[in-house]
């Protein structure tokens, strides 16, 4: 075992790249759930934009087409969660379920011939220049445009929830859709368009894996990041920079143990690689006991009568 | 002569099987206030919803300041001039009063000119209310003032008030008739609906009663006794409940100094509640919404554990006991909520008749249920009191609001409880079915049981309790005797216009 | 689409005047859950699946009437029948045990979509009872291995059980990501505390086919009729009578149906969760068992093949009724056979099959609708 063979600097800016699909993910779905929608398709939709992504890329040698490809094909795979749960006003939770077993036979069955072939190289670093500074420069300045593109969706999300009025819209949905449809607002039209963000950021947060962190295909890549992301959300209190710092937790696990799995610790691998699932758990229990800043429609049905 | 602000001509709606409006007329003068008067289920919301858009008629016109009216959306009739508050307020616990009224309003200003303006407009009309409070912490009579507010920044030239004084105390209804009064004095016509009939009469210019979706009349209410309107709206005479003067029995029931944590967010909590009901007596707890009956209901059912100590039936400490094995002793209960709280709306009578017989009736031996004996049990219920459905096979959301109430008390009633707890037996019930409730709780008080009803209709609670008391905010005031009480009185005991008070700019 | 119409008076007639209107398709709740729609929606659901599904296939370049033939006749009535038969009940046996188990959760609100963790347990602990003993024979081995595989996938699943009613914490979640937790557990096992010692180092325990007191055997020769068909036989029964006549059963449709007022019935709660979860998880655990008893014989890093995501579908497409479970159980393992067989003569991908079964969920929630609403044309609002 080396520990020293872990240079510290380093880890954490790879935690900051670890972080960012689940960042993505979660505020995606952060928001489809301040509209008062629980959508358990993430790991679907994300794989679904990891592999869109992956295609488009391969095929364009475009990482930026690619991961455009990725967000449209996790807006269209949330289309159908959409329409069921708004539409056909199925249950959200059987949807959810329904949209991730899909997503995952799907994204295998786009991917069979994608196995062995590598991604482009990603490049697309903005702030390389300043890569050089001392302990700030990797940690800071080392990443990939999407990492920005992460932090920078969450500030937006912030800023639009808290500021505007189309945040104000969505947040009253969410929180009473029988008094938001009395005022007149008209509840599927706002839940379709926060379903179909989250789509987005989902697809994009699978193409980050798909493209940058491994960069290759795998069937069932995204390993559980979309379920850790839904875990997310509920113990960031549904607040947008409470999931940022929820994210770079996880992120920073999961790189941590990838890094002692490689300095050979004297643990089995197995059990490293199931700690990031059991400390989403213990996360789970210490930080929901309050689950009261759940949005008050939250996986509620709606449908307008007389 | 004046021109007529809002007129209707022939406007019609039907859903299927029912037809809510058939050719309703309806004019309303500038600066009137227009009663619409009629029972539940007679058509009053599905008007007023045609009016504000939420719903579009299947015909006829409906014309406003000489212009069709024709609002697509609540949106639309805002921008011709309509404004509504609502009976089941549509406002969201969870974001504060400026962020309420800003959802309101098509061009809100800034939320700091928009805190201005409310308090300015608030300061106006006597409707104190801080913009930056959260509106789940607010009490009933403030949370409709944030609908008031809501209207009247937006200058409505009507504005509809749907029951806007089932939640509040005599006192605070004083308040809002004068708001009320000054909006006329400026122009602003106002569509009130209500079935409180000598409300009608201190506050309207004219009345429109509907029955079964048609115009029965149109009046000038002060000049009409409530009688008279009472059997327009109704179209038959009532009995009224015959109450047998209380013997004096033992104590059934008793709440030594019962507190409780509330049992959700923006719930109340029970502060030091005591109180105790003998064999044979009606006890009335009135109050406005929200403050704390739910809980108070909770814990006496036993959905909520209460320290022990803290409740006693029959001298025996039942506190930390759950529904069934309370039921099992005699202690039953009704809650108010009937579709997903007294009865599972999806779920046929029989099996809600198992949901709380199971025990006293012998529907159930060792876990294995006895369906035949469960669908006997409701057939029981559905002809001792009469309950209008196609049978016990029928779930309980196809019965109309008045029928599965009358199922959901019959269901308690036939199991010859001790005690039976009641809450708000009779909201949202035609007046037949209300007196037919009523009767069946003095027939088992007369019987030997102890009856506690909780209830906002003062008028029910003077009517059949033989004791009153108040709940407000969780504390429960002194019993005192109904026949020694007027409603000044009991306003008093209500908290008056405490809630007003508290609630300074 | 909406079109804003004249203000016309018409007093008779009753037909559209004066009002906005949209014109299309309107959903309308019923007074009362439609039967008739119980059961048709899922037939209709299925015929859905193979009209897209051909075309999924024939945009992957197969005949669509050929690769549905293939999945849906071949194995039931093809050449070789009397092979893929008994892979019916085979396949279709660990879909209705564990689906059986989630049916009842999902009919009361609780969402353990762990049941893939719960069932790699089952195997886990049941393979590592006989294991222990090995190579003692005895016929009590048998019994402890059903004991310890139930036991294993109870103990899992209440993990999230007792976390949720002690702490509120989400069953959904919590029993999903003890799923990559038993699968990390699944292969620690594979390469180490059960690795086969005569294995020559290759990952996987020894083949409990060739431990005859541990072998869950056909009960009849070449039948696929193992224990395992039997136990959810029993289990059929078991969960039917408990729906219809028991007490728990009730208990269990008024908290999915109505949660406030199962409380008001009294009604614990915590109960049905315990329950609800304890069993699916126990069901699973024992479906696992068997499986690594018998047709697969051994553990593995790969022993699991997503039958507890599958009878998730299987649970849906039953419309949560024991005997629909039994139908749509069987239905989906004639998906598993004739996939294989699909992916061997045709070439059809095996996620195409995964792809399909997913459809077959969509389809069906998407036509459920039409049990509690009516769809109307015309008229209505917007």
């Amino acid at each position: 075992m080396d520990l020293s063979a872990i240079n510290p600097v380093l880890l954490i800016a790879a935690m900051i790249g670890a972080a960012t699909p689940i960042l993505l993910a979660a505020i995606g779905e952060l928001v489809v759930e301040r509209a008062g929608v629980l959508n358990l398709g993430v790991e679907g939709m994300m794989i679904t934009g990891a592999i869109c992504g992956f295609i488009i890329a391969v095929s364009t040698g475009s990482p930026t087409v690619g991961f455009l490809a990725a967000a449209i094909g996790g807006a269209l795979l949330s289309l159908l969660f959409a329409f069921l749960t708004q539409v056909a006003l199925a249950n959200q939770v059987a949807s959810g379920l329904g949209l991730t077993l899909f997503g995952l036979g799907l994204s295998a069955l786009m991917g069979q011939s994608y196995q062995e072939v590598r991604a482009p190289r990603p490049g697309g670093e903005p702030f390389a220049a300043l890569e050089g500074l001392p302990v700030i420069g990797p940690i800071l300045f080392s990443h990939h445009f999407m990492v920005y593109v992460g932090i920078g969706v969450v500030a937006g999300v912030w800023a639009v929830l808290k500021y505007t009025r189309v945040g104000l819209i969505l947040r009253a949905v969410g929180e009473n859709h029988d008094a938001a449809h009395a005022l007149g607002y008209k509840v599927k039209r706002v839940r379709t368009l926060a379903i179909l963000f989250g789509g987005a950021c989902a697809g994009l947060g699978g193409a980050y894996i798909s493209l940058i962190r491994v960069p290759q295909w795998t069937e069932g890549m995204t390993a559980g990041v979309g379920w850790i992301a839904l875990a997310l959300v509920v113990f960031a209190s549904w607040k947008p920079w409470r999931a940022l710092a929820g994210a770079y937790l996880f992120g920073g696990l999961t790189q941590l143990q990838f890094n002692l799995q490689g300095a050979g610790v004297a643990i089995p691998v197995e059990y490293l690689a199931m700690s990031p699932y059991l400390a989403t758990i213990i996360a789970l229990v210490l930080l929901s006991s309050d689950t009261s800043r759940a949005p008050g429609s939250l996986g509620r049905t709606f449908h307008a009568s007389g | 002569m004046t021109k007529k602000l809002l007129e209707l001509a022939g406007v019609t709606k039907a859903y299927p099987g029912v037809v809510a409006n058939d050719a309703v007329d309806l004019d309303i003068l500038p600066g009137e206030i227009h009663a619409l008067l009629g029972e539940n289920g007679a058509g009053k919301s599905t008007l007023v919803k045609m009016i504000y858009g939420l719903v579009a008629p299947d015909a006829g016109t409906m014309v406003m300041n000489g212009a069709p009216h024709t609002p697509a959306d609540p949106r639309a009739a805002r921008a011709a001039g309509v404004g509504m508050v609502f009976q089941h307020f549509s406002l969201f616990d969870a974001l504060s009063v400026a962020e309420n009224i800003a959802l309101g309003m098509e061009n809100p200003p800034p939320m700091g000119q928009l805190a201005a303006r409310i308090a300015e407009v608030s300061e106006m009309y006597g409707l104190p209310l801080a913009p930056q409070r959260i509106v789940g912490d607010l009490s009933a009579g403030e949370r409709q003032r944030v609908e008031i507010i809501r209207c009247l920044l937006q200058a409505p030239k009507l504005l509809i008030m749907d029951e806007p004084t089932s939640v509040l105390t005599p006192q605070e209804v004083e308040i809002l008739f004068e708001t009320l009064r000054k909006l006329r004095s400026e122009g602003t016509a106002t569509l009130y609906i209500s079935h409180k009939l000598e409300e009608i009469r201190t506050l309207c210019d004219a009345a429109t009663i509907l029955r079964g979706g048609k115009v029965v009349a149109t009046c000038v209410p002060a000049e009409r006794s409530a009688r008279d309107m009472a059997e327009l709206m109704v179209g038959s005479s009532l009995n009224t409940p015959t109450k047998a003067a209380p013997a004096a029995g033992n104590v059934l029931l008793e709440l030594r100094g019962l507190s409780l944590p509330p049992g959700s967010a923006f719930g109340m909590p029970l502060r030091e509640v005591s109180l105790s009901v003998q064999a044979g007596e009606i006890l009335g707890i009135g109050g406005v919404a929200g403050n704390g009956q739910d809980e108070l209901l909770a814990a006496l059912s036993g959905e909520a554990r209460s320290p022990a100590g803290s409740v006693w039936f029959e001298g025996r400490d039942v506190s930390r006991l759950g529904p069934e094995a309370r039921r099992v002793a005699g202690l039953l209960c009704a809650p108010e909520e009937r579709l997903g709280h007294a009865a599972a709306p999806d779920m046929s009578l029989t099996e809600n008749a198992m949901l709380t017989g199971a025990a006293r009736q012998n529907l159930a031996r060792s876990g294995w249920l006895d369906w035949a004996a469960a669908r006997g049990f409701a057939e029981q219920v559905i002809s001792t009191f009469d309950v209008r459905t196609p049978g016990p096979g029928t779930a309980a959301r196809a019965l109309s609001g008045g029928n599965l109430q009358k199922f959901v008390i019959g269901r308690e009633v036939l199991q010859a409880p001790r005690v039976l707890v009641v809450n708000q037996p009779t909201w949202g019930v035609d007046a037949a079915a209300a007196a037919a409730i009523r009767q069946a709780l003095m027939d088992l008080a007369a019987d030997g049981a102890a009856v506690v009803v909780i209830s906002q209709d003062l008028d029910e609670v003077i009517e059949i309790a033989d004791r009153f008391a108040a709940l407000n905010e969780g504390r429960l005031s002194e019993a005192r005797a109904t026949s020694s009480l007027d409603v000044e009185q009991i306003g008093l005991m209500l908290g008056g216009a405490h809630g007003m008070e508290v609630a300074h700019v | 689409m909406s079109e804003v119409a004249p203000v016309a008076n018409r007093p008779s007639g009753g037909s559209i005047s004066g009002q906005v209107k949209r014109l299309g398709l309107r959903l309308e709740k019923r007074p009362e859950p439609s039967a008739a729609m119980a059961y048709l929606t899922p037939v209709l659901a299925v015929l859905l699946t193979m009209v897209f599904g051909g075309a999924l296939f024939a945009v992957l370049g197969k005949d669509p009437i050929d690769a549905i033939l293939t999945i849906f006749w071949e194995p039931l009535f093809g050449e070789f029948a009397f092979f893929y038969r008994p892979q019916l009940l085979i396949k279709g046996a660990p879909l209705v045990l564990i689906a059986l188990g989630l049916s009842l959760g999902f009919r009361a609100g609780i969402w353990n979509i762990g049941a893939e963790g719960q069932y790699i347990i089952g195997a886990i602990c049941g393979a590592g009872a006989a294991l222990a003993l090995y190579p003692l024979e005895s016929p009590l081995i048998f019994p402890l291995m059903i004991a310890c595989g139930a036991l294993g996938g109870f103990a899992w699943a209440m993990i999230p059980a007792l976390l949720r009613v002690r702490f509120g914490t989400n069953e959904i979640l919590v029993s999903l990501m003890l799923v990559y937790v038993a699968e990390q557990l699944l292969a620690s096992m594979a390469l180490g505390l059960l690795r086969n010692p005569e294995g020559f180092g290759f990952p996987g325990s020894r083949n409990l086919q060739q431990y005859p007191s541990a072998h869950n055997a056909d009960i009849i020769a070449n039948t696929g009729m193992h224990w395992g068909v039997v136990a959810a036989l029993i289990a059929v029964i078991f969960a039917y009578t408990l729906l219809a006549r028991h007490r728990m059963g009730f208990a269990i449709k008024v908290t999915g149906s109505a949660p406030r007022a199962a409380k008001f019935g009294g009604i614990s709660a915590g109960k049905v969760v315990v329950f609800c979860l304890g069993l699916s998880g126990a069901l699973a655990g024992l479906a696992g068992m068997f499986e690594v008893a018998g047709p697969s014989g051994q553990i593995t890093i790969d022993f699991n093949v997503g039958y507890g995501f599958t009878a998730i579908i299987v649970a849906f497409l039953g419309r949560l009724n024991p005997l629909g479970i039994v139908a749509a159980g069987l239905l989906l393992a004639l998906t598993y056979i004739g996939g294989d067989i699909a992916q061997s003569q045709l070439q059809l991908p095996s996620s195409a099959i995964q792809v399909f079964q997913g459809m077959l969920l969509f389809f069906l929630l998407a036509l459920d609708v039409l049990t509690n609403y009516r769809l109307r044309f015309g008229a209505g609002e917007a």
